[in-house]
């Protein structure tokens, strides 16, 4: 019986992916074309290493409404500089990434302000960003009808210290999204009227949409062949 | 003072108060044995069950009398890991599984996804692409607005709303089948345009459709806005003013019928939407009924949106130019369903070596999205239908979420029935127009 081959070593350059422009946040790191490991690969694209660059920071202008968003926050607020540790103009969207302990406070601000008036909480989710100390974040997406703005914001939390403050009392549409975002991502939102699970049933173990979490599924015979579930197939990444 | 030992209504003492088992009638001896105020307290757990097609619903009412004090939804029994799964798929396989989200309004999970993607991908799709997703979102709007009336009506124990609904939501459905092979998860909208164009034929079929869906909308008109059991079912019935829906994240017809003119088309136009003439229909009183006669005009403008549509639209491509992101397989439509274009198979295996090698690499890897995040909200038939992406530049979605109104308006059920007859609850949910498939993911 032979030996299973040693895994491919990453031996290529970096490659870097992505805008060039801006700070380099931390991201995820490819590595290989294929997602296996294990294998004989020849192909040399096993060796492959990529690491996603994500926009960095915008510096001002940012065009469009966002400036005067950013004024009106920065006059409102008075602890601007503390509270928003930077902003990230992509793709028509304005996002501001918050220090979790003020989350509330600013979107008290957004929401009563004159001249800000985001009355609306579309959305809050969460997304996990595996390879970041701070790994859990969780989105805001507000819209203001009185002047036909969208801004986002964003704050960061580790799976250690996974608590955030919650928006409920200023948005109280936020109540089932963050208990969603507990239930999915293990996000815990101090204040909260009642934290439980929403989606997953009540005694679950785990968040399931954090990225360490398996899929799941089964192995299936097809024809004779073994069908891997999804996260188990070899992907080209 | 004690209850006397009753045969059929075993009693025990909890911590909430004492609970009765009742399995009997004898229900004087139970309610005379205490304060009635304190003791007529009962808790009613409606589901987990599948009322008609919203999907399952589990209402967890506290009734005093008839007087709901306190209600409660919870959900999850439909959660399929949706958001999860797209995770795991390509970018173009990811529109398979978001077409299953909200079932009754299948083209707009989809476009708006795409609409996401493309954002995200900085890319726009072509005229015809995008006059045919219009179409199809519109006529789906229309479908989907029919379902809840024919639900809806069937909730107060009205069939003829239900049967006749059905039936005319089945000539859209038609249309669905007759530009995608399928009826329902229809999969058509794909990112960088629509899976294929419409059949020779088609618009014309549409157009066809258009007359006979207004009259039908008069009829319904006709049948319930006049009926004085129906207008008392509704009016004044799960109230809500724009303040207090803002603050529940209620938007949509919920918003419109409580006075607010707000609309996505109008106020944030995607997919040309400020080109076409159609009004924003409303109401101020903010109940049932006002949310009834919103739904049912603005069936009507979805009909003046298509109609305008067809008008505009000219030949041209269905998907963008781009190779690297259209989907190459040429599908066609067969007697039995949608299927490879023998046409596209013989210029694949027989024509084009670079064809084959797009194909290819097309199918198995998927194209790659630069890296970043988008939120894109579009106006779904019952509200603000958010997409929130992120991507890490790989072939597959980073994360996918979706801001369903289905499942931030069942948030306010609470709003909406407590101090209610309990009568009034099924009302007030069904004015919601959840669909579960949505809610839960």
């Amino acid at each position: 019986m032979t030996e299973p081959k040693e895994p491919a070593k990453p031996t290529g350059e970096i490659q870097e992916v992505g805008p060039s422009a801006g700070d380099v946040a931390p991201g995820a790191v490819h590595k290989g074309m294929f997602g296996v490991a294990g294998s004989g690969d020849t192909s040399g694209y096993g060796g492959l290493v990529r690491r996603v660059v994500v926009p960095g920071s915008t510096e001002r202008p940012y065009g469009g409404y966002f400036d005067e968003v950013s004024d009106a926050l920065e006059e409102a607020y008075p602890q601007f500089s503390e509270a928003i540790l930077r902003v990230v103009v992509d793709r028509g969207e304005i996002t501001f990434y918050i220090k979790k302990e003020r989350i509330a406070e600013v979107c008290q601000t957004l929401r009563d302000d004159m001249s800000l008036r985001f009355e609306f909480c579309a959305s809050v989710s969460g997304v996990d960003y595996l390879e970041q100390s701070e790994r859990l974040h969780v989105c805001y997406h507000l819209l203001s009808m009185t002047y036909r703005r969208r801004i986002r914001l964003e704050v960061a939390t580790t799976a250690e210290d996974p608590h955030v403050p919650s928006v409920t009392g200023v948005y109280p549409t936020a109540d089932w999204q963050e208990r969603e975002t507990y239930d999915m991502f293990g996000v815990i939102f101090d204040g909260h009227p009642a934290l439980t699970r929403v989606l997953m049933p009540d005694d679950w173990e785990g968040h399931p949409q954090r990225k360490d979490y398996p899929l799941g599924g089964i192995h299936v015979e097809y024809k004779g062949a073994d069908i891997a579930p999804p996260d188990e197939r070899r992907a080209y990444k | 003072m004690t209850a006397p030992t009753d045969p059929y209504a075993g009693e025990r003492e909890t911590t909430e108060g004492r609970v009765y088992t009742v399995t009997g009638g004898d229900w004087d001896e139970i309610f005379g044995s205490g304060d009635p105020l304190d003791e007529e307290r009962l808790v009613v757990n409606m589901g987990p069950q599948h009322p008609s097609t919203h999907g399952v619903l589990r209402v967890v009412i506290e009734i005093e009398g008839e007087t709901v004090t306190d209600a409660r939804g919870v959900v999850g029994y439909l959660h399929t890991g949706i958001e999860k799964n797209c995770e795991f798929r390509t970018w173009t396989q990811a529109v398979t599984f978001l077409t299953r989200a909200d079932y009754l309004a299948p083209m707009f999970n989809e476009a708006n996804y795409c609409l996401a993607v493309e954002k995200l991908l900085g890319v726009e799709v072509p005229d015809r692409a995008n006059l045919l997703r219009v179409i199809m979102m519109e006529l789906n709007r229309i479908s989907s607005h029919l379902v809840w009336l024919g639900t809806g009506g069937n909730e107060l124990g009205a069939t003829t709303p239900m049967t006749d609904g059905f039936m005319d939501r089945e000539k859209i459905l038609d249309i669905f089948e007759l530009a995608s092979g399928l009826r329902m998860n229809t999969g058509y909208i794909r990112p960088g345009g629509v899976s294929n164009d419409l059949p020779p034929g088609g618009a014309e079929q549409i157009r066809e459709l258009l007359p006979y869906l207004r009259k039908r909308v008069d009829w319904y008109e006709g049948l319930l806005t006049g009926q004085p059991v129906f207008y008392k079912r509704l009016k004044q019935v799960g109230f809500i003013d724009v303040p207090g829906a803002l603050a529940m994240g209620l938007s949509g017809p919920m918003l419109r019928a409580a006075g607010l003119p707000w609309d996505l088309r109008k106020t944030m136009p995607y997919c040309g939407y400020e080109t076409f003439e159609f009004d924003v229909p409303t109401q101020t009183e903010g109940d049932c009924f006002a949310r009834y006669l919103v739904r049912m005009e603005e069936m009507r403008q979805s009909c003046r949106i298509v109609e305008q549509a067809l008008d505009r639209l000219a030949p041209g491509p269905v998907m963008v130019e781009d190779k690297k992101i259209a989907w190459p397989a040429q599908l066609a439509l067969g007697a039995d369903g949608l299927g490879n274009s023998l046409d596209h198979v013989r210029h694949i295996m027989g024509q084009s070596m670079e064809a084959l090698i797009h194909h290819f690499k097309l199918v198995t890897e998927g194209f790659r999205v630069p890296p970043g995040q988008v939120y894109h909200a579009i106006e779904s038939p019952r509200g603000e239908l958010g997409c929130h992406l992120v991507s890490d530049g790989g072939t597959r979605p980073y994360r996918v979420h979706v801001r369903e109104p289905s499942f931030i308006g069942l948030q306010s059920i609470g709003a909406l029935v407590e101090g209610g007859m309990v009568g009034d609850a099924i009302v007030s949910i069904a004015s919601l127009d959840p669909v579960m498939g949505g809610c839960d993911r």
